[in-house]
């Protein structure tokens, strides 16, 4: 279970191999991001394909990270799975994040 | 106290014994709450459920405990029980804890935070009254008992 990032061209990615994000561990979570976050890079892709479950703390936790590299960087999230999918429809939160189906096509390698 | 009794009345579900019909008890704090979300999600009424239907009741279940853990114990020490029973079609769970009531004695209204402002918080009780079909507090005592119905779809 650990939090990974790298960076490739212009966007700094960061593969969150956490299998939940919830009350439990929001602010350790967000703690972990901010330090992996340092670069210039102006896309941030936040791989979420082995998160199983997320819930309104792990939603709040994924916020901040967005208003911590507002305005100039931006937040974009890849590989949502159905309960993560869920949290985010359900209170209209995927209105202001860009999400892409995975990783790949994120980075825009042909899917 | 459900510890204490050997039937309980949910919306209506009884819930005298028999299959189907859980107990899980947990300390008042967020990993313990995670364990106990576990050892509900793998127990008889809820182990049988459709992948959708057990993502609704997880989120619903995490909301409940953790609003419990946060606002009613403040993160002091505490039990929270919960009972579960399918019945026709129906999750029905009943959440008692001896916290603080709730502010007014009344439900948070649960309103959806405008997500163009960013909100980090307040979703909580939006989730739950967008995935339960009844809830019902009461204070009893220095008991509080939330009485939740969640419809199956699958």
């Amino acid at each position: 279970m650990s939090i990974e990032a790298e960076t490739e061209g212009s966007a700094r990615i960061i593969r969150v191999g956490h299998d939940r994000i919830d009350a439990a561990g929001a602010i350790g979570f967000k703690e972990r991001i901010r330090d992996l976050i340092p670069g210039p890079e102006k896309r941030v892709i936040m791989d979420l394909s082995r998160v199983n479950f997320l819930d309104s703390s792990g939603l709040g936790a994924i916020v901040a990270v967005m208003k911590l590299l507002a305005p100039e960087r931006k937040l974009e999230l890849a590989g949502l799975t159905p309960t993560v999918e869920k949290v985010f429809r359900l209170t209209r939160m995927d209105s202001i994040f860009t999400i892409h189906p995975d990783l790949a096509r994120g980075l825009g390698h042909a899917g | 106290m459900l510890a204490d009794t050997g039937a309980v009345s949910v919306m209506g579900c009884s819930a005298s014994g028999g299959a189907g019909f859980a107990l899980v008890t947990m300390p008042a704090d967020s990993e313990s709450v995670r364990a106990g979300l576990d050892r509900a999600l793998r127990s008889s009424p809820l182990r049988g459920l459709g992948a959708d239907d057990r993502d609704r009741a997880e989120i619903l279940l995490a909301e409940v405990l953790n609003n419990i853990v946060e606002h009613a114990y403040r993160g002091g020490k505490g039990e929270i029980r919960l009972l579960l029973r399918m019945e026709s079609g129906r999750l029905c769970l009943v959440i008692e804890d001896e916290g603080e009531a709730m502010p007014g004695g009344h439900l948070p209204a649960g309103t959806l935070p405008d997500a163009a402002c960013l909100p980090e918080g307040g979703f909580g009780w939006f989730l739950i009254r967008a995935l339960a079909s009844e809830i019902a507090y009461a204070r009893r005592g220095r008991t509080n008992r939330l009485d939740v119905t969640m419809t199956c779809e699958q």
